[in-house]
């Protein structure tokens, strides 16, 4: 019997992580993430769980230790945000293509500087070339139900890459909300038995990770081989998704639409600012606006094809990014979201929102100033400033 | 397990084993790295007092060991760094240029 409780996002995360039971987990505490891996830490003490719990030193370490772990043959778990995100950063590119299963949260943290603990998406995206999935939760349900899902992903026979769950930072970590857990066999079941690659710790079957592949080696070759995963773990997505559906009744995919249909003017998103340009798309509906809205969940891969697809009939989008563009077209999703218009024949207008840097509030009227913009921009006929900041004081 | 990659230069991308992984143990041995050498050791044996400090020292595992005495240089992996002639306590080995060797050869 699936049961309803109130939950932090980290609580819920740590649930998740108890239920799947992982064999090592190897972490270092840091804001807002910490609660994940102490919570988890109860559970190891209180003896709910096998895990081998590992306290390291620093991140870098955590990610050593996860991958050393990993490439032995066991099933991986970890968390961290922001700093140290940045500070395992060559461990990631090498999880990754070590094509090493290891499911970590990242609780979205501004990076510094100035040094900042709340909520925006640089760290994540700071890492969107390392070769990790990258899925994004709206709220405590999501992060739980992403969770569970990571783990079959990143175990597909023909994914095996590790997979980011994200979190928005204080707002769904520390925030209490309704989620339905599912029950401890079922998600035990859901995940299933960890089948390793060329584990070392099968001596009869020596094998070397991680060697020298310079020279007259064949690093492209083994780059391609780990891009091919990439693009299958759109499918893998889907398909472990509709498995999901099955034992929880809920349903996920690459991204969900809200009254996007018949809408003219929309507005892309990624995490718990969904919630709140749900909350404005129904009051704009409600003055005769036709708006809609779109939350990104999964960022990487980069589901482009389907995503033109349902934004093809629009006449303006704006993106809301909640990292900034660094001297780039604008923010990363921006920049995906331009790009993949680039197959249509016809593109709506398109223009950049970077919002919420360092954890700044956005509010509904944020939100519907972007909408009264695009309508300008289609009145115009053209988008006068790309790039926006929503929400600095300017 | 012995992994054939003779033919490794003709692999497709998605030929090679899965994380750059190697299915072999200590197939290393099968890299010649000798060609890298600028000098080669030359020992001499009425000098050699067979301590295996030469042995211990290699950083390359080239010297050539049989029943705990030294029997000669693995010259396909010796790299010529000199350490094993720096150690000899009893300086029974010298380093030798290649280039000379190549020129009295001809």
């Amino acid at each position: 019997m699936a049961k309803t409780v109130a939950l932090t996002g980290n609580s819920a995360c740590a649930y998740a992580m108890r239920q799947i039971d992982p064999d090592v987990v190897a972490a270092y505490p840091i804001t807002p993430q910490t609660a994940i891996v102490e919570d988890f830490a109860t559970f190891v003490a209180n003896g709910n769980v096998d895990t081998e719990y590992v306290t390291v030193e620093s991140e870098h370490s955590a990610m050593s230790a996860c991958i050393g772990a990993a490439a032995a043959g066991a099933r991986v778990m970890t968390a961290t945000s922001s700093q140290g995100l940045a500070l395992m950063w060559e461990m990631l590119y090498i999880a990754a293509s070590l094509r090493l299963p290891i499911v970590m949260h990242n609780v979205n943290r501004a990076l510094s500087g100035p040094i900042n603990i709340h909520c925006d998406h640089s760290d994540s995206m700071g890492a969107r070339d390392s070769g990790w999935i990258q899925i994004f939760s709206e709220n405590a349900q999501e992060a739980y139900d992403n969770t569970v899902q990571a783990v079959r992903i990143a175990e597909a026979a023909q994914v095996r890459l590790p997979v980011m769950v994200l979190l928005d930072g204080f707002i769904i970590s520390h925030a209490i909300d309704r989620i339905e857990l599912l029950d401890d066999e079922v998600a035990k079941h859901f995940v299933g038995e960890f089948k390793p690659v060329y584990p070392l710790l099968d001596v009869r079957n020596p094998v070397s990770w991680g060697p020298f592949d310079g020279l007259h080696g064949y690093y492209f070759e083994h780059k391609r081989m780990q891009e091919e995963a990439m693009k299958r773990a759109k499918g893998v997505i889907a398909k472990v998704a509709d498995d999901y559906a099955k034992i929880s009744g809920r349903s996920y995919q690459f991204f969900e639409t809200y009254r996007l249909d018949d809408a003219q003017f929309a507005v892309i998103v990624l995490g718990s600012t969904a919630g709140t340009a749900r909350v404005v798309v129904d009051r704009l509906r409600e003055s005769g606006v036709p708006a809609g809205m779109l939350k990104l969940r999964v960022f990487r891969p980069f589901p482009a094809a389907e995503l033109i697809d349902v934004l093809k009939h629009l006449k303006a989008v704006a993106v809301l990014d909640r990292s900034e563009p660094a001297g780039g077209l604008g923010g990363p999703v921006f920049t995906e979201v331009r790009s993949a218009m680039y197959y249509l024949d016809q593109s709506p207008l398109i223009a950049n929102y970077i919002y919420g840097l360092g954890g700044r509030d956005v509010g509904m009227f944020d939100i519907m100033k972007v909408y009264s913009d695009l309508h300008d921009f289609v009145e115009k006929g053209t988008v006068e400033k790309v790039i926006n900041f929503l929400g600095a004081k300017e | 397990m012995k992994w054939d990659i003779s033919k490794i230069k003709e692999w497709k991308y998605y030929e090679h084993p899965q994380a750059s992984t190697i299915l072999d143990a200590g197939n290393a041995e099968n890299y010649e790295t000798g060609g890298w050498r600028s000098q080669r050791p030359v020992r001499n044996t009425e000098k050699c007092t067979q301590c295996l400090i030469c042995y211990i020292y290699c950083p390359d595992s080239s010297i050539m060991v049989e029943k705990e005495e030294v029997v000669g240089f693995d010259l396909k992996h010796c790299k010529g760094c000199g350490i094993c002639a720096e150690e000899c306590p009893k300086d029974a080995i010298t380093m030798v240029s290649e280039a000379d060797l190549a020129k009295e050869g001809e």
